[in-house]
């Protein structure tokens, strides 16, 4: 019987579709209240984001560590965990990849870019591997510890930056020492998108297929559905709480190494730049679905890419396209109420109100 | 005032392109006992969530006295003075009987004055046939309590039609009769009718007036119990003449022990100690039956074996060896579970029929490939196999396992954990809530697997299922084992004591040591 699988994904598509036409009307409405007239702060988003081909690499550029940092919460969500720690397992996979660079910096541009992308994994996957193991050994909800290891990442982070790793000659935005331009990532053939791009992609492809064709995304899925059945099938939740959640760090902390490698060349404030809370937005818009985690990451990358021409053109705040990204954020979570509300009449429901509200903006 | 007449005419529902219902009718007379019959996914649940406005029925008209009606939900229906009882609790455990009754109220005041609800409840409690404690906390009810406790929440919310969906399942054969026996009385004074789905036939016979017996969705007769046998309303379900014999076949083959239980302990989940020093072992090729009154520690001896539960002390051997459970040693020592409440306990309800049935083994081939891929087809196809053998009715046995009738998921259960050798069985109460042919076949099923040498640890609160499978009868009261006797030999009434914990400890020694 295909009835209830094809509503489903009907659903999938419909509902965050749905959620983003509603969060742009009020967008709208909170952009007329600046005495800007919407539409042409639709059209110029549309322009920062992907109207040129150098608006359209800008998007790329910033989609590529939301790919990732969007994984930290989307693969924890099959077994039902709700892990928030991106923020944190990418600014510590940054620093960590700094000091492999700098370790390895005799050995050329190859293994220092392996080393860091290595090392900074490896820090991301231990960082969210404690939120998992405290969660299984201790339980401790994972979302408020995640949340205070992000604090606690970042409050590291600066410290070490600020101190013992700091750049003498960085006066007034305390850095480290640069990873040098030999060993940067370089950029994909044919256009100003680096690498980074490619780690997304690959990261969420191979999210996928772990956890739906292999034996260990079968495993984790009984894990998040049943606890007791996967108990009783000899399952051991610990080890795989811990698995994923490690897989989730690391993916965050390679967002880091490539945001070091590829944008600034060395650790310093700027890479705290909410990459990791902006992932968890992707990842609920996906519906933690690693595939969709992809189309996602580049939309919200386009958002953020258009707030500099938003402030350029029509002169409103840089922080503009936040407050579309905040209103996102809040519908989508209200829009899970909506799914498997169709089994009576389809489609008419929800769309509805989101096109009057449209209309009434435009 | 007497409650009004309850029919449904033709009713059809259908799921997809599954047809639950068709054509189906049904007529409360005011005042009665109705019993409504079927085998497991023959729609008594689908038909009654109709009534009370869960589904919405694709034909048909439901009518109350001359009305005809249209619940949307069941508060709509609730409002009508239609009230119905769920197979599982929907009380709330830490909260105090009082409270659960006045929550259930739909339209509740902004504040509460829980000093004039009180009085008001004591008033209602004095004109019930039976009492419980208003100050008591749910979770330290007994489940016949909790039963009684659902059953006075619908009086108490003036329902005058109350719908029971397989209430006795959860009770103790005593239980069942009081409960039962009070509602019954109910009726007599033409106070309430009552609709009630049951798999009991002594159910039917001691407190039903009329019965609706479905078959796949369609109405298969119906008729007065007393103008009818059990034989007939078997062959109405079943749509053919059905033995309803279900005999003894005492063990033949007895030999070495292989589960073997040493002064276990373990906690419940509030921490408080439920299993105190149980001790016994299960051989290979015979049936070890544990009767137990809900409560007792048969719960968690079973988790412990299962894996789902950690123990405190004591020592738990498969084969001689230490048992914790884990996959290879499940694999290795084919050690299988047919848990109670399957949904809750065995299955993830989200994930298909197929993929529940794999959980044993989809990290072996032919469902692993090179110990990683997972091979959906080979999953599918093994299922499909299963599901004529153990005659699963699903829908496709790629829909979630969640949208399958209580009785097909146990079936898938079954399928999974008899599949192959199996050499230690543990089952508790795995009958629950199934009909009587599903039960003969999983009792021929479970004695085959303790024929072919598996030995067998059956926890039952049905102590006629004890009395005709076990070979050997443990009984357990407080978290330990009190009695243990032969079901030939046995003595119904002594064990009855022991299980309610009423024979003390002294006398208890003598049996047990004429052993
Ligand atoms: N929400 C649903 N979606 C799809 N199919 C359903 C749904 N609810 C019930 N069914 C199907 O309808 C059939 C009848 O189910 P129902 O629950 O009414 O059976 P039942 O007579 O109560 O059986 P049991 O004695 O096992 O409880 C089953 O085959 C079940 O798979
Ligand atoms: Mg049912």
């Amino acid at each position: 019987m295909s009835q209830p699988a094809s509503r489903l994904d009907f659903e999938a598509v419909l509902v965050p579709l749905a959620a983003i036409v509603v969060s742009l009307a009020l967008f709208g409405v909170f952009i007329l209240c600046n005495g800007v007239s919407a539409s042409s702060v639709y059209y110029e988003m549309y322009r920062g984001a992907f109207g040129t081909w150098f608006s359209t690499q800008n998007s790329l550029t910033r989609a590529a560590p939301l790919m990732l940092t969007a994984l930290c919460t989307a693969l924890p969500a099959h077994l039902g965990l709700v892990v928030i720690g991106g923020e944190g397992a990418l600014v510590l996979g940054a620093l960590a990849s700094v000091v492999a660079a700098h370790l390895l910096a005799s050995f050329g541009p190859w293994v220092v870019l392996i080393g860091m992308g290595l090392t900074g994994a490896a820090v991301g996957a231990l960082w969210l591997g404690m939120v998992g193991a405290l969660r299984t050994l201790r339980g401790v909800n994972e979302t408020i510890s995640s949340l205070l290891m992000n604090y606690i990442a970042i409050g590291v982070f600066k410290q070490i930056v600020e101190g013992p790793m700091r750049d003498p000659a960085s006066l007034n935005k305390p850095s480290t020492l640069p990873i040098g331009d030999a060993n940067m990532l370089g950029s994909l053939p044919g256009m100003d998108v680096h690498w980074g791009l490619v780690y997304g992609v690959v990261a969420c492809l191979f999210s996928y297929v772990l956890m739906r064709r292999t034996v260990f995304g079968f495993s984790a899925r009984m894990v998040g559905g049943n606890v007791r059945a996967a108990q009783l099938s000899g399952i051991s939740v610990t080890k795989r709480v811990i698995a994923t959640c490690m897989l989730a760090g690391a993916a965050g902390g390679l967002a880091g190494m490539t945001e070091v490698a590829a944008i600034h060349g060395t650790a310093n404030a700027s890479l705290i730049c909410g990459y990791g809370y902006a992932g968890i937005l992707v990842a609920f818009l996906a519906r933690q679905n690693p595939l969709a985690v992809i189309p996602v990451a580049l939309l919200l990358g386009g958002i953020s890419a258009s707030g500099g021409l938003l402030q350029r053109s029509l002169s409103l705040p840089d922080a503009t396209v936040n407050v579309l990204q905040g209103i996102l954020f809040v519908v989508i979570l209200a829009s899970e109420t909506f799914y498997g509300r169709w089994k009576r009449a389809p489609a008419a429901t929800v769309p509805a109100p989101a096109a009057s509200v449209v209309a009434e903006v435009a | 005032m007497s409650p009004p007449l309850l029919r449904a005419t033709g009713l059809g529902k259908t799921f997809g392109s599954f047809c639950a219902l068709d054509d189906v009718s049904l007529e409360l007379t005011p005042g009665s006992v109705h019993g409504l019959l079927g085998e497991n996914g023959a729609g008594k649940s689908t038909l009654v969530k109709c009534i009370m406005g869960y589904h919405r029925p694709d034909a048909g008209h439901i009518q109350l006295g001359d009305q005809e009606i249209t619940p949307k939900n069941p508060r709509d229906a609730q409002a009508l003075g239609l009230g119905m009882v769920y197979q599982h609790f929907t009380l709330v455990a830490n909260m105090t009987v009082a409270e659960n009754l006045v929550l259930s109220r739909t339209q509740l005041p902004l504040f509460i004055d829980w000093k004039k609800e009180a009085e008001a409840l004591a008033a209602f409690m004095a004109t019930m046939p039976f009492k419980i404690d208003l100050q008591a906390t749910v979770r330290m009810l007994a489940a016949g309590e909790k039963q009684k406790l659902e059953i006075l929440k619908q009086l108490y919310l003036k329902s005058q039609i109350i719908i029971l969906d397989e209430p006795t399942s959860v009770l103790t054969p005593a239980e069942a009769d009081e409960v039962l026996g009070m509602l019954h009385g109910m009726t007599r004074k033409n106070e309430l009718s009552i609709l009630i789905i049951t798999h009991k036939f002594r159910e039917v016979l001691g407190f039903c007036d009329e019965v609706t017996v479905l078959r796949r969705g369609k109405q298969a007769g119906r008729g007065k119990v007393s103008q009818l046998t059990t034989n007939q309303m078997a062959e109405m379900m079943m749509g053919s003449a059905t033995n309803l014999e279900n005999k003894r076949v005492p063990a033949s083959n007895v030999n070495e022990p292989r589960l073997q239980v040493h002064e276990l302990t373990a906690a419940d989940d509030m921490g408080v100690p439920a299993l105190c020093g149980v001790s016994f072992e299960v051989c290979s090729g015979e049936i070890v039956g544990v009767a137990a009154v809900a409560g007792n520690g048969q719960e968690e001896l079973v988790e412990v074996i299962a894996g789902q539960r950690i123990r405190s002390g004591g020592t738990l051997l498969v084969h001689g060896k230490d048992y914790a459970a884990t996959r290879d040693q499940l694999h290795d020592r084919k050690v299988r579970c047919l848990p109670e409440e399957p949904l809750r306990n065995a299955c993830v309800s989200n994930m298909s029929v197929a993929e529940n049935m794999a959980f044993r083994s989809f990290d072996r081939p032919p469902f692993a490939i090179a110990r990683w891929v997972l091979s959906h087809r080979q999953i599918r196809k093994s299922a499909d196999e299963q599901q004529r053998e153990y005659g699963i009715r699903a829908p496709s046995m790629g829909s979630p396992i969640g949208t399958l009738s209580g009785g097909n998921v146990q079936r898938a259960v079954l399928a999974r954990e008899l599949r192959g050798d199996v050499e230690v069985l543990i089952a508790a109460n795995p009958c629950m809530g199934l009909d009587f042919a599903a039960v003969t076949e999983i009792h021929a099923r479970i004695r085959k697997a303790r024929d072919q040498g598996a030995a067998v640890l059956l926890v039952s609160a049905d102590l006629d299922e004890v009395l005709a499978l076990a070979d050997r009868i443990l009984v357990m009261s407080e978290g330990r084992v009190v009695y243990e006797t032969r079901p030939e030999t046995a003595d119904v009434t002594l064990m009855g004591k022991y299980m309610a914990g009423h024979e003390s400890q002294e006398s208890q020694e003598s049996p047990a040591a004429a052993e």
